[in-house]
C-alpha cells in the first residue's frame, strides 16, 4: 500500500467541536498516527461511546462506530474478538469511561484484550452542559455542585493500575509532537494499551490543565519519562526524581543542590507496575509518555488457542448424537 | 401399582428430595429410559433457586416429574400418582398435588424426629392417618444402599449419596425401563473414578433386584406399558436448552456464518451457554462478559464485525440490555436475543416459569424502536425457532428477540429428529466480489441494507446511535429524514410477515371456540383441546410461533370463530397485543404461580366458553 498522510484520514464530514476545543488537536494527532504508523483504512475501527469525544470516529476514514454510552470497550471486544486481525481503537471520555461505563474499562484492562483506548480527560461533562465528573478535583464547581464538588477525584493511571493494565501513557493534547508516536506505541502493544490524554474543555473547564499542559512552563511541569532513562526534567534538565524510602514516593530534586547527583535520580522501568504506581502518585510535576508497559499475551491470542475456528463438526452430526429412539418401522 | 391404576397406558412419577440428593439427574435418566422403552414423555422439573437448601426443609425440596406411556403425551401430568420421596419435606409439599389413590415410595430413614421436625412436622404422616387414601411403600432406602454399596469401600457419606440411583434402579423395575442407558451414563460420567462408578453400578442393581425379590412386590407391581403412538422418525430426548443451542449452531451452519454467543451467567438462562460451549467445533465461540450489557454489546460488536452476534438471559437481564438493543436496530445490524423468561417482577423466582416478558420484547424500548418477536412451543420445537429468529436477523438485518422460558429450557420430550439436509440455506446480506452498492441502500422487499464489516475497502463507513442519514449513514437531524428513517424501521418489521408462513390451526376447525396462545403453555393447551374436541365440542387450537409481527392471515381467521380465549402465564400481555393489532375481542386465562397451565386448567375453561359441535345432519 503506498503511504497514505493524515489528510486521507479525514473523512467529509464537518467537525462540530467548539471552536478552540482540546479535540481539534487530539484528532489531528490520530490522524497523524495513522498515517505514520501505516494503519490500514479498511483494517482500522474507531469504537467509541457517548459525549464530546466520542464523536471523533465521523472524523476519521476509517471504520467507525459510535455506540451507546460507557459501553464502547464491551463493542470493541466484541470487534476484535471475532476479527482479531482488526486494528481497533476505542474513543472515550472522563465520564463515558470512567463514569457510567468504568465497569467495561476495568475488565477490558484486566483481560488485555488488544484494543488502544484513548481517554480524553477534561475532568468535566461537556455534552450535558458542564457537571462534574468523577475525575472533577474537589472544590469544581458546576452547575450541580454549585458550592464545589466533594467527591475525591479518581485518577485514571490509578483506576488502570488497580485493574491489572499492562500500558498507560499519558499526554497532553496540544502535544503534536509526542502524541502521535505515543499513539503508535500504544497500538504496537499486544492487549489493552490505555492512554489519558489531558484534553482542555474550552467552555466549561477552561485551562482546569494550565499548571501542568501551559506550553511555557511545561518542561518544568512535565517528566517526559522513558525506560531505561533517569527521570529528570526541567529546561535545563537539572531537576529529577529521587525515592524517597521515608514516605515511598518519588520526590522532585534538583541535581546539584544538597549534593545530589544524577546518580540519585531514579531509572523508569516501564515494565513495574510498582514505579508506574510511583508515576501516577507524582507530587509536583506530571508524568508524560509510557509509564507502563508489561509484556504480555493479548486475550484474544489466548482465546483463539484455546477456542476452534471456523467448523468442524457437522449439524447432522450433532442431531443424531444421544440416545436414539428408531421408529421408522 | 394400586388397584385404580391398572391398565392405565401413562403414568406421572414424581421424584422429590434434598437439593443436594441427586433428583435431577435421577429424573433425568427415567427420562431416557422411558423413551429407549418406545414411551412419550414430558417432564417437569421443579427445583429451589437454592443450590444446596438447608436438608429436609420444605423450601429445599427439589423435585423432578415426569408423564410418560402409551399415549401421546405433551405435559408433564397434572396430577402425579407415583410420587417417590426422600424425606419428610418432600412428602409433604407434594401431596397436596397427587391424585386421589397414588403410590407414595418413601425412604423410611429419613422419617426420623429430628428430621419430621426440620419439615414443620409435629407427627409422622407414615402412621398419622394424613397419608390413608394413598398407597404408602416405606423402604428403608437409606440403609439398603449402603449395604448394597459396601464392598466398594466408600464412606458412609458418599455410599449414602448413590441412594438416588437404588430409587432408580427399583422405579426402572417398577415400569419395566431398560437400565442400560444408566448403566452407560455412569460408567462414561464416573470413568475416572472406578469406585464411585462401581458403588453407583452396584445401587442402581441392588434396587432393581429389590423390586424382583421383595415382599412388596404385592404392591409394587412390575408393569409394562405399550409403547407410544408415534409418527415414523427417530427420536431423541431433548431439553429446550439443549434444542435452542443445536438450534442456533445449525442455523450458522446454514447461514455460513460464524456465530459468537456472548453471555452472562443469569437462572434460567445459564443453561444455553453451558450447552453452547460444548458446540465450539460447530461454529459459535463463546464469551462470558462481565455483565448483561457488556454481553449484547460484545454481541452487536460481533455482528458489526461480521460474526452473527447471539446474546441470552432472562427478564432482568434483557431489561439491562435495552439500550443496546436501540442500537442494534438504529445501525440495522443482525442480532439474536433470547429470553428465557422467569417469573418477575424484578429478581421474581428465578427457577419458576412464566410468561410475562411479552410487552418487554413487543415494546419495551425506548423511541419507535420495533423489532421481531418470535416464541418456542416446546423443548423440540426450540431448533427450529432459533432457526428462525436467525433468518429473520439475517434476511431482514435487524435484532430478534426469541422468548422462550424456564419450563422449556429444563424440560425434556421426545424430539424427532429433522430432516435438516432438505433444510433451505439462510441468506445472508454480506456483499460478495461483485456486489456493487452503496451499504445503506437497502433492499425493496426486506428493508435490509448491505452487512458490510470491517476489512473490506469498499465499504468504508462510520455507523452509530444518533439518526442517521438514510442514504449515507452519517448523523443527521433532518426532520424529513428522521420520518423517513423511523418509516424504515417499521416497514422492515412489517416486511417480516411477508416471508413467514400464514398462521394454520393446530387442531380443530374454524367456528365456536379458538384457543389463541403462545410459548410453553403449547403441550397443556393440546391435551386439552384434543379431550375437548372428542367429547364433542366445538374448539380449536392456534399457536403462535411469530408475536411480532403476528402472521398477515391471523386477523382473518380469528374473524371464522366466535369466541377467543388466550390462556396465558402473565395477566394477558398476547391478549393486549391482540386487541391492539387486530382489534380484536378476547376472553382471557391467566394464571401466575410459578407453575405451568395444568390440562384441568384449560379444560374448565373450555367447557365455559366452548359449545357443542353441530351434529351434520344424518351423521
Amino acid at each position: 500500500m503506498n503511504a497514505l498522510t493524515f489528510k486521507d484520514f479525514a473523512t467529509d464530514q464537518e467537525v462540530r467541536w467548539c471552536p478552540g476545543c482540546g479535540d481539534y488537536s487530539i484528532l489531528k494527532g490520530v490522524q497523524r498516527a495513522l498515517a505514520d504508523g501505516g494503519s490500514d483504512p479498511a483494517n482500522t475501527v474507531f469504537v467509541s461511546g457517548i459525549g464530546c469525544s466520542s464523536r471523533l470516529p465521523y472524523y476519521v476514514n476509517t471504520y467507525g462506530f459510535h455506540t451507546i454510552h460507557g459501553r464502547a470497550p464491551a463493542f470493541a471486544s466484541g470487534i476484535k474478538l471475532a476479527n482479531p486481525e482488526l486494528e481497533v481503537w476505542v474513543v472515550t471520555g472522563d465520564g463515558d469511561g470512567l463514569s457510567i461505563g468504568a465497569n467495561h474499562l476495568l475488565h477490558t484492562l484486566r483481560r488485555n484484550i488488544d484494543l488502544n483506548v484513548l481517554l480524553f480527560n477534561n475532568e468535566i461533562y461537556g455534552l450535558t452542559k458542564g457537571q462534574y465528573s468523577p475525575t472533577s478535583r474537589p472544590g469544581t464547581k458546576s452547575p450541580t455542585s454549585p458550592t464545589g464538588s466533594i467527591e475525591t477525584a479518581l485518577e485514571p493511571g490509578k483506576f488502570a493500575i488497580g485493574a491489572g493494565a499492562t500500558f498507560f501513557a499519558r499526554c497532553v493534547d496540544i502535544d503534536q509532537k509526542a502524541m502521535p508516536g505515543l499513539l503508535n506505541e500504544a497500538k504496537a502493544h499486544r492487549g489493552t494499551s490505555f492512554v489519558e490524554i489531558l484534553q482542555n474543555c474550552i467552555v466549561y473547564n477552561k485551562d482546569v490543565f494550565d499548571d501542568v499542559a501551559a506550553k511555557k512552563t511545561a518542561p518544568e511541569t512535565q517528566v517526559h519519562v522513558e525506560h531505561g532513562k533517569p527521570l529528570v526534567y526541567g529546561k535545563e534538565q537539572d531537576k529529577g526524581l529521587r525515592l524517597n524510602t521515608q514516605t515511598l514516593r518519588l520526590e522532585p530534586v534538583v541535581i546539584g543542590e544538597d549534593g545530589v547527583t544524577l546518580e540519585d535520580i531514579a531509572v523508569h522501568d516501564e515494565t513495574n507496575p510498582m514505579m508506574a504506581q510511583l508515576l501516577v502518585d507524582l507530587q509536583g510535576p506530571m508524568a508524560m509518555g509510557v509509564i507502563l508497559r508489561k509484556p504480555a499475551q493479548a486475550f484474544e491470542e489466548d482465546y483463539w488457542q484455546l477456542h476452534p475456528k471456523g467448523r468442524r463438526q457437522k449439524v447432522l452430526e450433532l442431531i443424531h448424537t444421544g440416545n436414539l429412539l428408531d421408529r421408522r418401522n | 401399582m394400586v388397584q385404580e391404576s391398572q391398565g392405565k397406558t401413562s403414568h406421572v412419577v414424581r421424584f422429590a428430595g434434598d437439593s443436594g440428593d441427586g433428583i435431577q439427574l435421577q429424573g433425568q435418566q427415567f427420562t431416557v429410559a422411558s423413551a429407549m422403552a418406545g414411551h412419550d414423555l414430558a417432564t417437569l422439573p421443579d427445583f429451589p433457586a437454592e443450590i444446596r437448601a438447608p436438608a429436609g426443609t420444605r423450601y429445599g425440596v427439589s423435585a423432578f416429574q415426569i408423564q410418560f406411556g402409551g399415549d401421546r403425551i405433551t405435559t408433564p401430568g397434572d396430577e402425579p400418582d407415583v410420587l417417590i420421596a426422600f424425606n419428610p419435606a418432600a412428602l409433604v409439599v407434594n401431596l397436596a398435588h397427587l391424585a386421589p389413590h397414588s403410590l407414595i415410595l418413601v425412604d423410611e430413614a429419613a422419617f426420623t424426629d429430628q428430621r419430621l421436625k426440620r419439615a414443620d412436622l409435629t407427627s409422622n404422616p407414615l402412621t398419622d392417618g394424613t397419608l390413608s387414601e394413598h398407597e404408602v411403600v416405606a423402604i428403608d432406602i437409606s440403609h439398603l444402599t449402603l449395604e448394597a454399596v459396601k464392598p466398594h469401600g466408600l464412606g458412609t457419606k458418599d455410599a449414602g449419596r448413590c441412594k438416588n440411583f437404588w430409587a432408580l434402579g427399583l422405579v426402572l423395575w417398577m415400569f419395566d425401563q431398560p437400565r442400560e442407558p444408566t448403566i452407560n451414563w455412569i460408567k462414561a460420567k464416573f470413568a475416572a473414578n472406578e469406585q464411585v462408578r462401581d458403588a453407583n453400578l452396584a445401587a442402581l442393581d441392588a434396587g432393581h433386584i429389590y423390586g424382583e425379590s421383595t415382599e412388596a412386590s404385592h404392591v409394587l407391581k412390575h408393569e409394562t406399558m405399550p409403547e407410544a403412538p408415534l409418527d415414523a422418525a427417530e427420536y431423541r430426548t431433548i431439553t429446550g436448552a439443549e434444542n435452542l443451542a443445536l438450534g442456533l449452531v445449525a442455523a450458522g451452519e446454514l447461514a455460513d456464518t460464524e456465530l459468537m454467543f456472548c453471555s452472562y451467567p443469569i437462572t434460567p438462562a445459564s443453561s444455553l451457554l453451558h450447552n453452547l460451549v460444548n458446540l465450539e467445533e460447530a461454529g459459535v465461540s463463546t464469551f462470558q462478559a462481565e455483565d448483561e450489557i457488556a454481553a449484547v454489546c460484545a454481541a452487536i460488536g460481533a455482528s458489526y464485525a461480521g460474526k452473527l452476534g447471539v446474546t441470552s438471559s432472562s427478564g432482568p437481564g434483557v431489561a439491562l440490555k435495552t439500550e443496546a438493543l436501540g442500537l442494534a436496530v438504529a445501525t440495522e445490524l443482525p442480532l439474536v436475543v433470547v429470553n428465557s423468561q422467569r417469573a418477575g417482577p424484578s429478581t421474581g423466582m428465578p427457577t419458576k416459569t412464566e410468561q410475562s416478558d411479552l410487552y418487554q420484547a413487543v415494546y419495551g424500548r425506548n423511541g419507535d424502536t420495533p423489532l421481531p418477536v418470535v416464541a418456542a412451543r416446546s423443548p423440540a420445537d426450540c431448533f427450529d425457532t432459533a432457526i428462525e429468529a436467525v433468518r429473520i436477523a439475517l434476511r431482514h438485518m435487524t435484532p430478534v428477540i426469541l422468548l422462550t422460558d424456564g419450563y422449556i429450557a429444563n424440560a425434556s420430550e421426545l424430539w424427532p429428529l429433522p430432516d435438516f439436509e432438505n433444510y433451505p440455506a439462510i441468506d445472508t446480506n454480506k456483499p460478495d466480489a461483485e456486489t456493487d452498492q452503496p451499504v445503506f441502500q437497502r433492499d425493496p422487499a426486506t428493508h435490509a441494507r448491505l452487512w458490510a464489516s470491517p476489512g473490506d475497502d469498499r465499504f468504508i463507513h462510520r455507523v452509530g446511535g444518533i439518526e442517521k442519514d438514510v442514504d449515507t449513514g452519517n448523523i443527521s437531524y433532518d426532520a424529513d429524514n428522521h420520518q423517513a428513517m423511523t418509516d424504515i424501521r417499521a416497514a422492515k418489521v412489517a416486511s417480516v410477515a411477508d416471508f413467514i408462513a400464514p398462521q394454520t390451526i393446530d387442531q380443530g376447525v374454524n367456528g365456536g371456540l379458538a384457543i389463541v396462545a403462545w410459548g410453553s403453555t403449547y403441550g397443556t393447551i393440546y391435551r386439552a383441546v384434543k379431550d375437548a374436541i372428542n367429547a364433542g365440542l366445538s374448539v380449536a387450537h392456534i399457536h403462535l410461533r411469530h408475536i411480532n409481527p403476528l402472521p398477515a392471515n391471523l386477523g382473518e381467521l380469528l374473524a371464522g370463530f366466535d369466541t377467543v380465549l388466550v390462556p396465558e402465564l402473565n395477566t394477558g400481555q398476547l391478549a393486549t397485543v391482540l386487541r391492539d393489532r387486530l382489534n380484536v375481542d378476547v376472553v382471557q386465562l391467566n394464571k401466575v404461580s410459578g407453575q405451568p397451565l395444568t390440562v384441568a386448567e384449560v379444560a374448565n375453561a373450555i367447557g365455559e366458553h366452548a359449545k357443542p359441535r353441530i351434529q351434520q345432519v344424518g351423521g
